[in-house]
């Protein structure tokens, strides 16, 4: 009987052991910069060789903005100077393009890495001191000016300091010299919102 | 020469797409990997505790420099056939700092925002929709900004060109600076996790 008893509280032990584990997936740590900075120069190494372009992030989402706005208002969208570069002859649609394709798999393949490591939890980043209304106000604000301030360069952080860089375009290299100062100048007045 | 693969028309227009996605995949995993689908992380570069951005982007950009130069060097990869933006400084100035400035803010670049929504970070989301808002108020205003959008044109040229350096030598400096920036990011953690101790 006390056998028993002890063979029954072993597998009970070890079932809340499950349950335990099973409720608090511990988010694993984040991998060697070094590494996944070698890992990155690959995929983007394999899109010169095998396409002759780089990678990017911004490009998609001005396709899908032509979109949107065409569907709106078709004739303002063509009678505009650059929603009509995405437009082109009208033959083929701004969503059949290179970039939203790469930014779908960008997608699948940050969702794919997270469940990988349980970091698919959701929430909100941010620093302890503001408030999530506060933080999204600033999400949209930054994310406005990122919208601008990308077409403007001809590029996002992917598009020209990445893809840029390497390749040693002189224009990357002044842009990622420029991001990071305008992110270091304002990174003072910010410092609510992340620490 | 062999490569880029698609210029010389190993496979079609339909089979890019196709490979965008799987390219897509590699980026966002690597993303991920790095910790960039964290806007806390990305903008802890701006306070000198955490430079992961620095440390990736950079050893991204070295290996891939690299890569580019050797196989162009043994004649494999074609340089003149891949897509280099042309330069036009100023507006790309502009833009970079403007740009800066909105990661600072909002926390993220188009690209991260992509890989923060996939692991269901609500401000991501938020953010995606800015750039979305963004760029609309751009292109609306594209009459009146195209003449500076278009000023400045020094069309497609490298810092090699630029410098008068041979490509050879500025992969040498650049692997240079790329190693005393991971020195000092290094350096710079330990101060700021000595300094954050003793708070």
């Amino acid at each position: 009987m006390t056998a028993l008893t002890h063979i029954l509280s072993k597998v009970k032990l070890q079932v809340t052991d499950k349950e335990h584990t099973h409720s608090h997936v511990e988010a694993k740590p984040y991998s060697n910069p070094y590494y996944v900075g070698f890992g990155l120069g690959l995929v983007l190494l394999a899109a010169f060789v095998i396409m002759g372009r780089g990678l990017g992030a911004s490009g998609a989402v001005s396709s899908v903005v032509t979109v949107g706005v065409n569907a709106v208002a078709p004739e303002h969208a063509q009678n505009n100077g650059y929603f009509s570069s995405y437009i082109g002859d009208g033959s083929v649609s701004p969503l059949k393009d290179w970039l939203v394709f790469e930014v779908l798999g960008v997608i699948f393949g940050g969702f794919l890495s997270g469940m990988l490591a349980g970091r698919v939890k959701g929430g909100v980043e941010k620093g302890p001191r503001v408030k999530t209304r506060t933080r999204f106000i600033f999400a949209f604000i930054g994310g406005t000016l990122m919208g601008f301030g990308a077409k403007l360069a001809r590029g996002c952080t992917s598009g020209q300091a990445l893809t840029g860089g390497a390749l040693l375009g002189l224009g990357s290299w002044a842009f990622m010299l420029a991001v990071f100062a305008g992110g270091y100048a304002l990174a003072y007045f910010m410092r609510r919102q992340w620490t | 020469m062999n490569a880029p693969f698609y210029k010389f028309d190993l496979f079609g227009f339909d089979v890019s797409l196709i490979i965008a996605f799987v390219i897509g995949i590699g980026f966002g995993f690597a993303l991920e990997r790095g910790g960039f689908g964290s806007a806390r992380i990305l903008a802890a570069q701006f306070y000198f505790t955490n430079m992961r951005v620095l440390k990736v982007m950079f050893t991204a950009i070295v290996t891939a420099m690299i890569g580019v130069f050797y196989l162009s060097y043994i004649g494999y990869l074609d340089l003149s056939l891949i897509f280099i933006s042309d330069t036009y400084i100023i507006p790309q100035v502009v833009g970079g700092l403007i740009l800066g400035m909105g990661f600072i803010i909002g926390g993220y670049c188009p690209g991260t925002s992509f890989v923060a929504f996939s692991t269901g970070k609500k401000d991501a989301i938020v953010f995606i929709l800015g750039v979305t808002f963004g760029i609309f108020i751009f292109a609306e205003l594209f009459p009146f900004i195209e003449d500076f959008y278009y000023s400045t044109n020094m069309g497609r040229v490298t810092l090699p060109d630029f410098f008068g350096l041979s490509y050879g030598m500025v992969v040498f400096l650049v692997v240079l600076m790329a190693l005393g920036a991971f020195a000092a990011a290094e350096w710079g953690e330990r101060v700021m996790a000595k300094k954050g101790e003793s708070k």
